[in-house]
């Protein structure tokens, strides 16, 4: 059915993100599409603000599915990320075996009769029981499937990425103890990036690559629409147009999704009907978060309030 | 079709995105799931799963929309060249009753000159596209073989029979020879057009790489004022490169001794059983690269380009401090930072640029202010052909700056075979450097600068 009608199929997944507030662009939603078709992670990438972590979070929300989010940091290595033994018990459980050890080995006679007896006995030391699963591993093993974010994979050391791949490619993980590990519904996988350092060839052929960018004026205007609904369609239009004007300047953090909300929200707080230089001036530090910035956009201010007003007279 | 996409991952390598087998097996496997049906739908398809970064996306982007639209230039290069007077003519040769001995005559033609006389566009486009695959154009790599392989796919066409059909004509039928002519030169300009798309599909990568080759072994002072642009981009590219090379995290960390301290403290909720150990880390310096840069007269340029490539190189290096001087030295590293390299340039160049040097004087500017950046974990790198002019060269400075640092660079755009010559104080200075090398082209400053972060591995 999906295969005789992809572009019905894509045009679904736009919807169904639409539904949970998330407005895709024509590729993202082809993206999510194929990543469940071929089943294959999808690397996301991007500058920060434009909601990559938000697509993970409105697929899990669109699909019914529990979504489980790795966050990852310098350092971050697998007893954080996959699993870990769960010390404290199995120290327990060895005392415990000491206690019953006379029982255990039941009046054997000789030291090598007593060493049969306990390699006949089922050792629980490294078995499931013992081991505490991180969000890798509790992703393998959700019977209904789930989305697995892998949140800002460039801030994880070169080491992590090589611990990725086999659950990437393969959807198992090896444990030495217990062997391997494969998940009972392949997950959803989302990678983030913010581009911070150039991740590995290994990882990357692993994955769809997404680049999320900075949305077409129509686009943000929808997404606005969504986030926002309390704004009044000639305000949506021309703060979006101003934002678009200041991406043109060449600044240290460009303004992304995220910061047209917030303002977008702050213009309602503030019940502001239209776009005007006091308003801006007041409030372009929810936009822009350098002193730098604000310094260089300020006298381009005007001119860029002219143009997003009159375009909204003409468009 | 799988014959096209093959094809199509060929263009895609040709445009320089790299296409592994793996790749091009999941991109068929996508494919087969969206189908051909929706052109935007396969290209966001093709993005998806080729292309590994946003460069590579523009640029299969491109590779696709060229490949896609190929086709078309064949037949309406076609269509311009002689539709007009075909159609005038066929109107006319409808009406008269000479029509059917010039279809007897057409007979005893050769195939292409009939496919020809009958404009089958979509026939001489097929036949056009069967020759291209047996003159296997698409190795066509260097834009100096466009007129072998137009030559080839013609002779595939059967351009040998035409001609004898021409021959053959001329005295016999000279209006069809005619019409045949005419129609010979637009294939002609059809196939010279399919053989510049071609080139432009699969040889971009290697005809730009053998001009980045040219270009990288070109003497950097004297390169022309139009190669400067394309340089500045190779320069970008080095400093990719030594960027992906060195920003690596460093390796090994966790060797070492065993920290009984930190691994008792650590482990103190299990009474002192060592569940998790703690390592001493050892420390592995970034390098720290103060610069002393000659931008007087024929160094300025490589000076701009060193500029460029060692301010490229954030991600790999910790801290970097660049001077410029030629009379006397002034600290530029803000100048630098703040601005685009050509507003910096021009700035640091009004500032001290295209004075004689001096570089005594500038060393001793260099010890009053700032001889207490140099730590022992700096590396100084001085780029300048060392001709002070005749004036004291004070190479006393330069022994003290190489005893407080861990190395000592010493870059000279000029051949070894002019050290020491003239007003070159390059042998005084050279006994006090860790390294003294070469530096005039583009090949010479990457491995220059990639020794100098190597060293700090």
């Amino acid at each position: 059915m999906a295969e005789a009608q992809p572009a019905a199929a894509i045009e679904a997944v736009e919807n169904g993100l639409a539904a949970q507030g998330y407005i895709a662009s024509r590729q993202i939603a082809t993206a999510v599409y194929l990543s469940q078709e071929i089943e294959k992670p999808i690397l996301v990438e991007g500058p920060a603000g434009v909601g990559k972590t938000e697509l993970a979070k409105a697929i899990a929300a669109w699909r019914g599915m529990k979504m489980i989010r790795l966050q990852c940091y310098e350092g971050l290595d697998e007893a954080k990320a996959l699993y870990e033994w769960k010390y404290a018990k199995q120290l327990l459980y060895t005392q415990i075996l000491k206690d019953k050890l006379g029982e255990v080995l039941g009046g054997a006679q000789t030291l090598h009769a007593a060493l049969d007896q306990l390699h006949t006995f089922g050792d629980v030391f490294f078995s499931k029981e013992f081991v505490e699963p991180r969000p890798l591993l509790q992703a393998l093993e959700q019977p209904a499937g789930c989305v697995l974010l892998i949140d800002e994979i460039d801030k994880s050391d070169a080491e992590f990425e090589s611990l990725l791949l086999e659950i990437l490619s393969d959807f198992q993980v090896s444990i030495p103890e217990l062997g391997t590990v494969s998940a009972i519904a392949p997950p959803t996988v989302i990678l983030t990036s913010n581009s911070e350092r150039d991740l590995g060839d290994a990882l990357k052929r692993r994955c769809l690559h997404l680049h999320i960018g900075f949305p077409e004026q129509k686009l943000e205007e929808r997404i606005v629409e969504s986030r926002v609904p309390g704004i009044s369609q000639s305000l949506r239009r021309q703060m979006v147009g101003f934002i678009h004007e200041i991406r043109t300047l060449d600044l240290k953090k460009l303004p992304s999704v995220s910061e047209t909300i917030d303002w977008a929200r702050v213009l309602v707080l503030l019940q502001a009907t239209e776009l005007d230089h006091e308003i801006v001036k007041d409030t372009l530090n929810v936009l822009l978060k350098y002193e730098a910035d604000i310094e260089a956009a300020q006298p381009q201010l005007t001119t860029f309030i002219a143009k997003a007003s009159r375009q909204n007279v003409f468009g | 079709m799988r014959e096209n996409l093959h094809r199509f991952f060929r263009a895609a390598r040709g445009a320089g995105v790299r296409v592994s087998p793996a790749e091009s097996i999941d991109a068929m496997r996508a494919v087969s799931r969206v189908g051909f049906t929706d052109r935007g739908v396969l290209r966001d398809t093709f993005l998806l799963t080729l292309a590994k970064s946003q460069d590579e996306k523009r640029a299969l982007g491109e590779c696709f929309d060229l490949f896609f639209s190929q086709p078309e230039p064949a037949e309406r290069g076609e269509e311009s060249k002689y539709d007009d007077a075909e159609r005038a003519e066929s109107n006319a040769s409808s009406d008269s009753p000479g029509e059917a001995s010039a279809g007897d005559q057409a007979e005893n033609l050769g195939p292409l000159a009939q496919m020809l006389l009958t404009q089958d566009r979509n026939a001489i486009s097929a036949a056009i596209a069967n020759a291209s695959g047996a003159a296997s154009l698409s190795n066509i790599r260097y834009f100096t073989q466009r007129g072998i392989f137009s030559g080839r796919v013609l002779e595939a066409m059967g351009i040998q029979r035409l001609r004898d059909d021409l021959d053959n004509l001329t005295p016999t039928n000279p209006a069809l020879a005619e019409r045949l002519q005419a129609a010979l030169d637009g294939l002609r300009d059809t196939v010279r057009e399919t053989v510049s798309q071609a080139l432009l599909l699969y040889g971009r990568e290697e005809t730009e790489n053998l001009r980045n080759e040219i270009l990288r072994n070109a003497p950097l002072a004297r390169i022309e004022p139009r190669q400067v642009e394309q340089m500045r981009a190779l320069i970008r590219q080095i400093a990719r490169r030594l960027r992906e090379r060195y920003s690596k995290p460093r390796k090994r960390q966790r060797r070492g001794h065993l920290d009984v301290r930190r691994t008792l403290r650590r482990n103190a909720a299990w009474g002192g059983v060592p569940f998790l150990t703690a390592w001493k880390r050892k420390h592995r310096d970034r390098p720290k690269i103060v610069a002393l840069c000659d931008v007087s007269g024929s160094v300025a340029r490589v000076s701009d380009f060193f500029l460029l490539l060692i301010h490229s190189l954030h991600e790999v290096v910790d801290d970097v401090r660049s001077f410029a001087f030629s009379g006397h030295l002034i600290e530029v590293s803000d100048i630098l930072e703040e601005k685009s390299l050509e507003a910096a340039m021009a700035e640091i160049m009004s500032k001290v640029g295209f004075g004689s040097s001096d570089y005594g004087n500038s060393l001793a500017d260099f010890e009053k202010s700032w001889m207490d950046t140099i730590t022992p974990q700096t590396t100084v790198i001085v780029l300048g052909d060392a001709r002070s002019n005749n004036l004291d060269p004070r190479a006393d400075i330069l022994r003290r700056i190489s005893e407080r640092s861990k190395r000592l660079v010493w870059l000279n755009p000029e051949g070894r075979m002019a050290w020491g010559f003239g007003d070159s104080e390059m042998p005084r200075y050279a006994t006090f450097c860790s390294v003294v090398r070469q530096c005039a082209t583009a090949r010479q400053l990457e491995r220059a600068v990639s020794d100098i972060v190597a060293t700090y591995q």
